[in-house]
């Protein structure tokens, strides 16, 4: 299945949100994931069911003022 | 010697020297800045995981447990992209606790101050504990606190500028219409005497990012923030004295020969 991942299509094999996290290696808890504008709440990670040309933004903090 | 308590939206904070974690040279030279700045609340922001580098979140570096995590909005020139960005960052973050920028034009980094309220109103009602980034207008400051912000954060000058207070009067009229009202200043804030003018002139915290990781020597100038933001605070509370034209002695006439 093909997503857009943070700009970039990606070819991936996860079916849910928490498959797709594991497969990218993000283990920190501290992101937030939005599918097609939505945020997905972390309780959902694992049966949030992605589907094909799903646009998926994956986000933690950097520096800022 | 203590200060009075700052409390926010319900959470206290202990430090009246908040502290941004951009632009430092490296990732060990703002942590030692924000020890050395005695501060307990430090800014980040929202972007985007960079996929190729893995995580690399800021908070790699930040101790939570020391530091409360304030996300801001930078970067947002619409209400829309505001309020995407405030609620990702309350789900990958810990709190409701948001700082609220609505940006109005790049030269400058103003706030958008009608896109600002539209979000704050909204936020606010969500449950975000709001903290807007906003001009030093009194009228503008209060229509932000009847929207529902918990504060208010009136700049000092352009974001980055280091040009200190430009309109030391504006934020004592914010202060003194609104007494009940938290004032944090935010952005501009250059060198320390900016950071004790503003506590001398009562705001409640200061929020510095330039002025510390620009500075040549980030961690000397973040003790030099925190003493003057310690001296700026005391000096209010201690309440100064009065300025006069004339000379008034100091020594006592009587006994003199």
């Amino acid at each position: 299945m093909r997503l857009q991942v943070n700009g970039d299509m990606l070819e991936t094999e996860a079916k849910t949100v928490a498959e797709l996290l594991s497969e990218l290696g993000i283990t920190s808890g501290m992101v937030a994931v939005e599918v097609d504008l939505n945020i997905v709440k972390k309780k959902d990670y694992a049966v949030y069911a992605l589907k094909e040309g799903d646009v998926i933004e994956i986000v933690n903090f950097v520096g800022g003022g | 010697m203590e200060f009075r308590k700052l409390v926010i939206g319900g959470v206290e904070f202990k430090s009246r020297l908040w502290v941004g974690t951009g632009k430092y040279r490296s990732n060990e030279e703002m942590v030692r800045a924000l020890e050395a700045s005695g501060t307990d609340v430090v800014t980040v922001s929202v972007r985007r995981v960079d996929l190729k580098k893995g995580s690399g979140s800021i908070l790699d570096y930040v101790d939570t447990k020391k530091y409360k995590i304030l996300p801001n909005t930078a970067g947002c020139y619409t209400v829309e992209d505001a309020l995407r960005y405030a609620r990702l960052g309350r789900e990958a973050g810990l709190s409701d606790l948001i700082k609220l920028e609505v940006i109005g034009d790049e030269k400058t980094l103003f706030p958008d101050v009608i896109g600002l309220l539209k979000a704050t109103e909204i936020l606010a009602k969500e449950g975000f504990i709001v903290l807007p980034y906003t001009n030093d207008d009194p009228i503008m400051a209060k229509r932000l606190m009847d929207a529902g912000a918990a504060c208010v954060m009136p700049l000092g000058a352009p974001i980055g500028s280091g040009l200190g207070i430009r309109n030391p009067y504006n934020i004592k009229i914010i202060l003194e219409t609104m007494k009940d009202v938290t004032v944090v200043v935010d952005a501009g804030v250059g060198t320390a005497s900016d950071a004790a003018l503003a506590m001398e002139l009562g705001c409640d915290a200061v929020l510095i990012n330039t002025g510390i990781a620009g500075a040549e020597d980030a961690v000397k100038m973040a003790s030099a923030m925190k003493h003057a933001t310690i001296a700026g605070r005391l000096a209010f509370e201690a309440g100064r004295i009065r300025k006069k034209l004339y000379a008034t002695a100091s020594s006592p006439f009587e006994g003199m020969i």
